[in-house]
């Protein structure tokens, strides 16, 4: 089985605050900023790995590949990939402003042509522009099924076909695809017995977690050894035209106000009824 | 993910480097942080946190092959670096199986020593401690009064104490450091051999998330095989403690870095008067300070780091960045406490924590003063101590 895993960089969540915007307001501005994995990415990144290894002896029964577009140095978001177990990655090299959806999704589609991979997995959407578009738009540009939002997959046919099973707000969804076809994920995908490749044990649970596995140092060490190739837009035949247009970043008003503590619920409540007048 | 950074040091670091130190910060994050105030009043070293060590490779992280990483100085510093952002009881625990128990094995053991014991110790599946210090013998480790004589039939009996032994109750192996016929040895002890035993040493206000013990050999017979082969002689032990003190320069920066961060993050909080403490000048000296030092021992270390890979450095290089960088995360720690006020000495800051843990490695591997002596002695020729 093989899966292409699209990963992205965005500035680090949890830094969020050091996000600028450029004086004209029409893009975010990279300087100073720390990357990390868009952590919806590492989520799908984490379910391909499970779904191409025994996760009990952590032996390797397929391969994953990974996919960024970027600056050069976005080739550290592939490494940190490489060192949780992905097998080589593929760098398509571009400034930042030249990219949408749109593009993403052509150049992705692209490298589907040459990989061939059983399935593509996308994360939901990233946590910078939050657009939630390219995986969508990639599945219709190739033609091939897609099952957005996956909380479980499990194959028995070495990934020939796949039952997702997906939340909704009534319920749940419980689909047949065959591939080759694209998933994203939800976060339930992390869930300890969430994926089923058929190879790792059926009573295997995975650790509880909130994101990818780390990166063991032995992992880091394998991964500086293994293959990542660059290639360019025109490489792929794809053209930097974006459909979108940025117009206008706002980051959002600064906090205002202090913080009061209050002694009982009486209080809460008759604070909140004529000091922020909210009730 | 640099946190403080002053002079860019993140550019001088190779990528797997920076993966080191972002992925153990995670797991710390992760798995320390929420857990370690509790182990720390509690007195308990969190143990449910070894297998995990293992499976990261943090356990002998810089050796070579027997199931090892083969890291780099650097990339295993900042490991370290880590781990003691955490507490400095959790990198001890690391540093005492690489450093001191993993490390001696690689370096002077036979090939059959290792494969008995390397592989298991890297998945922490058997858990070491090291015994050099003696009741009456700290400082002056030469003058250790405990003994091995060889026995007839081959083998060795072993009689004597060893005092403040990190995961002496955990220990699987102990490698206890003796004299036969007047030189010291290593000898690889089993700690469910006849005559040893470990006894806890509890009540101590420091480093409480990490296991500190006695040892007594009476008795112990080991076989021939128990024996270090590769070395004899003070090299042996001394070469240990510059491992260890290696990965201490990088934890203290760890510490320094958990203390002023919180400080920094608490005085821009917290108003008194008319603004925010962090708007006043002498809360802004401190901060000043504690960054100045920060950078400089992220200078230093990096550069020990760099001369340690290539095989240049000195033990005496090591003595000034251990001496320097405890000295000044101990002083940084007494800042962000005051910086924190009444605050400071809770445990829901990890200040007092640090500050406690602080006065042990203060004083473990090398006394400051020792250090200094040490320093001393390089730069005149001239011995301060017999």
């Amino acid at each position: 089985m093989k899966i292409l895993v699209p990963v992205k960089r965005v500035a680090d969540p949890d830094n969020a605050n050091k996000v600028k915007v450029s004086g004209d307001g029409t893009k975010v501005t990279s300087d100073g900023l720390e990357w990390k994995m868009n952590p919806f990415d590492e989520w799908s990144l984490e379910a391909a790995l499970r779904l191409t290894e025994n996760g009990s002896s952590k032996d390797r029964v397929g391969e994953v590949v990974l996919v960024s577009i970027g600056p050069k140095d976005a080739v550290q978001t592939i490494r940190q990939g490489l060192a949780m177990g992905a097998e080589r990655g593929i760098l398509v090299e571009s400034d930042d402003d030249s990219l949408d959806s749109h593009v993403v999704a052509q150049v992705i589609a692209a490298i589907a042509a040459e990989e061939k991979p059983d399935v593509i997995f996308f994360g939901k959407q990233s946590a910078d522009g939050d657009s939630n578009v390219a995986g969508t738009k990639l599945a219709e540009m190739l033609d091939w099924p897609l099952v957005n939002y996956a909380m479980a997959i499990s194959t028995d046919d070495e990934g020939k076909s796949f039952t997702v099973k997906r939340e909704l707000d009534v319920g749940q969804q419980t689909l047949k695809v065959q591939s080759p076809c694209v998933f994203t994920s939800s976060d339930r995908i992390l869930q300890p017995e969430s994926v089923k490749n058929g190879v790792t044990p059926a009573d295997f649970a995975y650790p509880e977690s909130e994101g990818g596995r780390y990166a063991s140092l032995k992992g880091i060490m394998k991964a500086k050894k293994k293959p990542v190739d660059e290639k360019s837009l025109a490489d792929l035949g794809v053209e930097a035209k974006r459909v979108n247009e940025y117009v206008k970043f706002d980051l959002p008003p600064a906090r205002s106000g202090s913080t009061t503590f209050v002694e009982s619920v009486e209080e809460l409540v008759q604070k909140l009824h004529s000091d922020a007048k909210v009730l | 993910m640099a946190l403080v950074d002053y002079y860019a040091i993140e550019e001088e670091l190779h990528e797997d480097e920076r993966l080191v130190r972002d992925n153990v910060r995670r797991f710390v994050e992760a798995k320390v942080m929420p857990i370690i105030a509790r182990h720390y009043q509690d007195g308990t070293f969190p143990e449910d946190l070894v297998p995990q060590f293992a499976e990261l490779g943090l356990l002998g992280a810089n050796l070579e092959g027997y199931g090892c990483a083969g890291m780099g100085d650097v990339a295993y510093g900042l490991a370290m670096q880590e781990l003691e952002r955490g507490d400095s009881g959790v990198r001890s625990f690391c540093s005492v199986q690489g450093s001191l128990c993993m490390y001696p094995i690689h370096a002077f053991g036979s090939e059959a020593q290792k494969e008995r014991y390397l592989p298991g110790m890297a998945e922490g599946k058997i858990i070491g401690c090291f015994g050099l210090t003696e009741p009456d013998f700290g400082s002056n480790p030469t003058g250790m009064l405990t003994k091995a004589e060889r026995l007839p039939g081959g083998g060795f009996r072993i009689n004597g104490t060893k005092r403040w032994i990190t995961n002496g109750n955990l220990a699987h192996v102990a490698i206890i450091w003796a004299k036969l016929d007047g030189r010291v040895h290593g000898f690889l002890v089993p700690t469910e051999t006849k005559g040893f035993t470990a006894q806890k040493i509890d009540d101590k206000w420091s480093l409480r998330a990490s296991v500190t013990s006695e040892l007594i050999l009476e008795d112990v017979e080991v076989d021939e095989d128990a024996l270090l082969p590769g070395v004899a002689g003070m090299r042996g032990p001394l070469s240990c403690l510059s491992q260890a003190r290696y990965g201490i320069c990088w934890g203290a920066i760890g510490a320094a870095i958990g203390c002023y961060e919180t400080a920094v993050s608490y005085a821009k909080d917290r108003v008194q008067f008319s603004k925010p403490i962090a708007g006043y000048q002498l809360v802004q000296a401190k901060f000043a300070h504690m960054l100045t030092e920060i950078t400089k021992a992220q200078c230093l270390t990096l550069r020990l780091g760099r001369l340690k890979e290539s095989g240049k450095y000195r033990p005496q290089q090591i003595s000034l960045a251990k001496r320097n960088n405890v000295h000044h995360a101990l002083e940084i720690a007494r800042m962000a406490r005051d910086v924190l006020g009444g605050n400071g000495i809770m445990y829901e800051y990890p200040i007092g924590r640090h500050m406690m843990n602080l006065e042990t490695v203060y004083t473990y591997e090398g006394t400051h003063d020792i250090h200094t002596l040490i320093l001393g002695q390089d730069i005149t020729g001239i011995p301060a101590f017999d």
